[in-house]
């Protein structure tokens, strides 16, 4: 990345917000670590919003702009988001040894959070109020996950375009009515999907 | 729980393939791990999958961990890390072999298409999250209730999702679900 040019202004690329172009010294093996071991303990749901926080506003390894094409470069591949994100980021900063130590960094402290609730599940999983506590909970991840489809929804309407509701709705019906295979499903909707979207441009 | 080499690389074969079709996340691949573990390998009940699936969002980190949580419940401490591995490993290869070519793709066209094709399946993949977790052994009305208030404060509140799980836990153990 060319970003580290010590001018004020660089001429070449547009600063959206000059508080945030000034980029600070790449950081060291250890500040990785500590870096997505802090984003991912202090994101439940959603761990987007802490990752920009940190990577761009406190530390600021990155621009604003850097950090959303990074992101965008996320969504598109394959896995979660944010875990494709650590080893981009830790990589493009320290090399393969990098993306390494800030996926462990990412993926280490919750493994360890989630494999002692387990451990306490598998003991006290059939507590009659903890199994109650559970559906509870579950019943709220839902309804968050239907207010997380509900926002991306919102664009899909808005240009009254047909092509975009209707895949939706298709791989809503195979996958979550019908109970087909991901892999057979996507196989057929992914590029019937891209292909509308091309003959949109 | 079985912990032979078997069911290791059954579970490591299931999490590796899914990776590749988890768009959008792990939340997208939920309905297809319910399928696998619950339908097909019969490694748990519905709603012991359930109860994992809200474990898994009370724990802080990507939504990810409930791969770990899979894996622990079917073959103990291998198992999570097997699992983890293998819904991590191969996409975080791809993700770093495109990362150091990544700058020259930018604005490409097949870009725009690329996106605009994938958003709709990632929401319909979500969407059918939801109704498998809705589906659930457990889930009476009054759940549906809890889900149909999350949904709304979630959608028109900037509030932290973990306050209404824990409003939710209470109103579970207090025996309202």
């Amino acid at each position: 990345m060319s970003s580290s040019s010590p001018s004020p202004r660089a001429s070449d690329a547009p600063a959206p917000n000059s508080g945030s172009s000034l980029v600070a010294p790449p950081p060291s093996l250890a500040e990785l670590f500590v870096a997505f071991a802090t984003i991912s303990l202090s994101g439940f749901g959603g761990v987007l919003a802490w990752s920009r926080r940190m990577m761009v506003e406190d530390r600021r390894w990155l621009t604003v702009e850097q950090f959303n094409e990074a992101y965008a470069l996320c969504a598109f591949l394959p896995g979660p988001n944010i875990v494709n994100f650590s080893v981009i980021f830790g990589s493009r900063f320290r090399g393969p040894l990098g993306g390494l130590i800030a996926l462990v960094g990412l993926l280490g402290p919750p493994m360890v959070l989630v494999v002692i609730l387990g451990a306490l599940y598998a003991h006290y999983g059939d507590l009659p109020a903890l199994r109650r506590a559970l559906v509870g909970v579950a019943a709220a991840a839902a309804g968050l996950l239907m207010a997380t489809v509900a926002k991306m929804a919102q664009p899909l309407f808005r240009n009254r375009a047909v092509a975009g509701p209707l895949v939706a709705f298709a791989t809503f019906a195979a996958i979550g009515v019908i109970h087909w295979p991901l892999p057979l499903v996507l196989a057929v909707i992914v590029p019937v999907s891209i292909g509308l979207a091309w003959v949109r441009l | 729980m079985r912990d032979d080499s078997g069911t290791l690389v059954t579970l490591a074969g299931y999490f590796a393939l899914m990776s590749l079709f988890a768009i959008g996340g792990a939340n997208s691949a939920i309905p297809e791990m319910h399928r696998l573990v619950v339908e097909v390998r019969h490694w748990m009940t519905d709603r012991q999958f359930t109860d994992m699936f809200a474990l898994a969002q009370l724990t802080p980190g990507p939504n990810v961990i409930i791969v770990t949580l899979i894996g622990f419940h079917v073959a103990g401490i291998v198992g999570a890390l097997v699992a983890t591995l293998a819904m991590c490993g191969p996409t975080c290869l791809f993700a770093f072999f495109v990362g150091r070519t990544f700058d020259r793709f930018r604005g490409a066209a097949w870009h725009a298409a690329l996106a605009g094709g994938l958003v709709p399946v990632t929401i319909g993949l979500t969407a059918a999250s939801a109704t498998v977790v809705a589906s659930a052994a457990d889930y009476n009305w009054i759940a549906a209730g809890i889900s149909l208030v999350t949904a709304v404060i979630c959608y028109w509140v900037r509030l932290h999702p973990l306050w209404v799980f824990v409003a939710a836990a209470l109103l579970g153990a207090a025996g309202l679900v």
